[in-house]
């Protein structure tokens, strides 16, 4: 079972690596398309789309033909670039089916639940990751083209699981043993998981915003085929207003579980310092996004940095502190 | 999210013009800082410098999370420790600039709240307000054509979804969503609540840690002197810790093939006054709950040998002092000392230079073959005790204290000390007679336990403050304030191709970032035309279709 799950992993991650070239082929001869189109067109109109078409509608009756604005209708190149998208968006989900079965079996084969060191740990937040951009894709599928950004985080997050994190299947010590292992890890897997995915739409924002200013260098010119800046942020504030009560939960479970594990509800313990340094940024950036003098770019670049101290927790503490949460596995 | 001011204060004072009566200057100037200190503004700057000041605690060693690490740095960067220690590196989270920030914040904080606490309740109480003269300016607008709706079902219908409606005149006024503000106060509060309670737990709690050899001699009664280390909080009183006794009666752990520990439960027994004797249990994740708050965890586990030394007169002594385990198998060091020995019985009189200490290397599982330093496995399958005696001045009444786990590296280096002879691996029950005659025996082990005994007043106010920010926080950010209006027109007379006299005009308004809005408000338009006519159709309808704005 944990050979199966480890082979599973090479596999999903294979999945993820096809779903990106696909993703990447449309958006490199997807400018004439018709999503590259919409990717182009302001954010009321995206809505309109958004409102009732179904993930992969790009090719059927489609509302974007709708629109008039002088477009043209599309041909059969833009057909075939539009069905790349489709066949990343399917190869994305048999990844994820692959992904899921990589932590069943991790799971069932350690007899507990898939997310006891870090190399599980990064497996199951990369898998709500997944997930909640599959739900976002189906519910507004003109943000396929980030896609691109997205199967890339994979990648690379599954590929450093695999080839750095990795550790052979042992049962929990015992400070582990414990049903607010469950409640508090699940949590902060889906917290993370969620500003995971929240940081792709922050980061095309910045690049987008600064496209549309003008700028044409490097990064910028990535931000030419994404949705229209106004949607991005909107769609960042709404995973991370979603992530962020969810992330409170799993800092407290995480307290509570302290109490009894360690004596103490908070100890500044490394972890502990930097999941309460996470919270206070990105409480900064709702914070930020709510008041009015505050610009959008401003607000969007204190949730990056949040995002980047959610990493440091993950990766920096676990590798470089030593801590009472030194469960990682890595020596 | 786009109403709430800058400053949230909408009080008089925030709408009074600066400058336009002439303040003392010093008044002015406290109360531009204050104005300054409750913006949303300053409250952000200070999150993030939160944030900032937070970092340097992970960074280096903490004194109330491992003071061995700090006294560590302190070897290792001379230089740099007095410096670090005098700027609070040391103490990050009780550091003045540390404490200065979230004071400042918590101030701010306050000041924030109080006012939008004030028109919040007033808004609660008020009525919806009145509706603007353009209903058609709004972001939604519609127009019902349908022959006398009544406002009165209109009024019951939105009443009927929870919206706060009223009626005046020919117009119904409604709002909905105040639970957001509701919850975002509560949200906001509860951080004091939490804070509150942080600090009441670190005026008048305590805690204590300290290492728990089995059997009756090793119990300990709960008084400050009984722990190795110990915090108490500013206003408590250290005679007044909870009386009670405990005493180690077993250690049972468990571990897998591979060495790793599996599970660790102590058996204890308790007495608490007046009470008889009990037995208690308890392990890591399910700490011994004593009452009135005070509790027990366990935190850590080793093994303590028993040494007994028989001296030249033919007395003896026994020593189990704990050993430090210093590796995942529990290899420990350790000192067997035995400063009263050697006594003669005669004069009564003791032999300054006739002490003896060993120095221990405890092995639960030795290996087959030397070399005698690690341990193969943390349970004791084959367990072995490295001795090296020595014997001298073991310096103990000199008066500078010393470790318990080592000896006096001092008197070894000026010579009062003098190891004689080489280590000797000893298995349980095995003797060793040393150059003087005098004997060594290792009788066996006792497990012992580290354990800490807390009590946080606080903890309970923190838990449910954290609970009800929880709570808040959902409404805050998900809940969406809103309002509409419906209003009876007459219909122009020239314009009148039916026979109907008026019309109904619906505006409504998001106040908050609210992407579904729009369908929401087409729902109330047709439950509106529904209630009075049932087949009513909304195609024939002018329904504006603009974008909310944002
Ligand atoms: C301990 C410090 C603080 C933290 C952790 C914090 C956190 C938050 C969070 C997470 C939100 C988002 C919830 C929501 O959107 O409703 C929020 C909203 C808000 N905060 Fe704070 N806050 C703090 C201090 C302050 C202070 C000092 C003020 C006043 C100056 C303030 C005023 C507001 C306002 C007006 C909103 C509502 C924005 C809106 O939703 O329209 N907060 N705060």
């Amino acid at each position: 079972m944990a050979a199966l799950s480890d082979q599973l992993l090479a596999v999903a991650i294979l999945g993820y690596l096809l779903a990106m070239i696909c993703h990447a082929a449309e958006y490199a001869f997807g400018n004439r398309s018709r999503v590259g189109r919409a990717a182009l067109r302001p954010e009321r109109e995206l809505a309109l789309v958004g409102a009732g078409a179904p993930a992969d509608s790009a090719a059927g009756p489609d509302p974007v033909v709708k629109v008039p604005a002088g477009s043209t209708p599309g041909g059969t190149a833009s057909t075939r670039v539009a069905l790349l998208g489709r066949a990343a968006v399917a190869l994305t989900v048999v990844a994820a089916v692959l992904h899921l079965a990589v932590l069943v079996t991790r799971g069932v084969a350690a007899d507990r639940m898939p997310w006891g060191n870090m190399y599980e740990y990064v497996l199951a937040v990369t898998f709500v990751g997944t997930v909640a951009w599959l739900v976002l894709l189906h519910r507004r599928p003109t943000v396929r083209h980030l896609g691109l950004f997205v199967t890339l985080a994979m990648v690379l997050l599954l590929a450093v699981a695999g080839l750095v994190l990795y550790v052979p299947i042992v049962p929990l010590v015992p400070a582990l043993n414990s049903y607010w292992f469950v409640v508090h890890v699940s949590a902060a897997a889906l917290s993370s998981g969620l500003f995971l995915l929240g940081a792709v739409p922050a980061v095309m924002y910045l690049i987008r915003n600064g496209y549309d200013q003008g700028k044409r260098s490097f990064p910028y010119t990535l931000g030419a085929r994404v949705p229209a800046a106004a949607s991005l942020e909107r769609m960042a504030f709404r995973l991370h207003a979603f992530a962020f009560p969810i992330w409170t939960f799993a800092v407290m479970a995480g307290a509570v579980w302290a109490e009894a594990a360690w004596g103490r509800y908070w100890g500044w313990d490394p972890k502990e310092t930097w999941a309460f340094i996470s919270w206070v940024v990105y409480a900064g950036y709702l914070h930020a996004r709510a008041t009015p003098s505050v610009k959008r770019p401003v607000a969007t670049w204190i949730a990056v940095i949040g995002f980047l101290t959610m990493q440091m927790n993950l990766y920096g503490v676990n590798i470089f502190f030593e801590g009472l949460h030194s469960y990682g596995g890595l020596d | 999210m786009s109403t709430v001011d800058d400053r949230p204060t909408t009080g008089p004072e925030a709408v009074e013009a600066p400058g336009r009566r002439r303040t003392a200057a010093p008044l002015a100037l406290l109360r531009n800082s204050w104005r300054q200190l409750t913006s949303m503004r300053t409250a952000l700057v200070l999150l993030f410098l939160l944030a900032v000041a937070a970092i340097p605690g992970s960074l280096l060693p903490q004194r109330n999370v491992s003071l061995e690490n700090v006294q560590g740095f302190q070897r290792d960067h001379p230089d740099w420790y007095p410096i670090v220690d005098r700027l609070g590196g040391f103490d990050v989270y009780a550091s003045p600039w540390f404490s200065a920030i979230y004071v400042l914040l918590f101030t701010s904080l306050i000041g924030c709240i109080v006012p939008r606490l004030r028109d919040h309740v007033r808004a609660l109480r008020a009525v919806p307000p009145a509706a603007p003269r353009r209903l058609d300016r709004l972001p939604r607008h519609a127009v019902l054509t349908d022959p006398d709706v009544d406002l009165a079902a209109v009024a019951a219908m939105l009443r009927k979804r929870r919206w706060r409606v009223a009626v005046q005149g020919d117009t119904v006024s409604a709002e909905k969503g105040y639970l957001k503000e509701t919850g975002n106060l509560l949200f906001h509060i509860s951080l004091i609540g939490v804070l509150v309670g942080v600090g009441l737990g670190s005026w008048y709690g305590w805690h204590g840690n300290r290492l728990l050899v089995a059997g009756p001699d090793n119990a300990f009664c709960n008084t400050l002197q009984q722990y190795s280390e110990s915090k108490l909080g500013h206003r408590l009183d250290g005679d007044r810790l909870p009386p009670f006794c405990l005493e180690l009666t077993d250690f049972e752990a468990g571990f897998l093939p591979t060495g790793q520990p599996e599970s660790f439960r102590a058996k204890a027994l308790l007495k608490e006054q007046g009470r008889a004797p009990r037995p208690v249990s308890f392990s890591v994740n399910d700490p011994l709950r004593l009452g009135g708050g005070t509790s027990v965890y366990l935190l850590g586990h080793g093994y303590a040998p028993i040494v007994r030394y028989t001296d030249r007169y033919g007395k003896s002594q026994t020593s189990d002092e704990a050993f430090l385990s210093i590796d995942g198998n529990l290899t420990s060091e350790g000192v067997a000392i035995f400063p009263d020995v050697n006594i003669d019985p005669k004069t009564g009189e003791r032999a300054p230079d006739l002490q003896v200490g060993f120095e221990g290397l405890y092995l639960p599982t030795t290996p087959a073959q030397g070399p005698f330093v690690r341990s193969e496995y943390p349970a004791e399958r084959s367990p072995g005790l490295m001795l090296i005696p020595y014997r001298g001045n073991l310096g103990l009444d000199a008066g500078i204290p010393n470790s318990v786990y080592s000896l006096d590296r001092r008197q070894v280096d000026n010579g009062r000390l003098k190891q004689v002879g080489e280590g000797k691996l000893l298995r349980p029950g095995e003797k060793w007679t040393l150059d003087d005659g005098t004997t060594v025996e290792f009788l066996g082990t006792r497990p012992y336990a580290t354990i800490s005994v807390r009590y946080d007043p606080g903890e309970t106010i923190v838990l449910v403050s954290s609970a009800l920010l929880l709570l808040g926080l959902m409404p805050a950010l998900f809940a969406r304030r809103r309002r509409v209006w419906f209003r009876v027109v007459p219909v122009p007379a020239d314009t009148s191709t039916t026979d109907r006299s008026s019309l109904v005009e619906v505006g409504g308004l998001p106040r908050t970032d609210y992407s579904g809005f729009a369908e929401e408000f087409d729902r109330l338009v047709a439950a509106a035309r529904n209630d009075r006519t049932a087949t009513g159709s909304p195609r024939n309808d002018r329904t504006a279709t603009e974008e909310e704005t944002d």
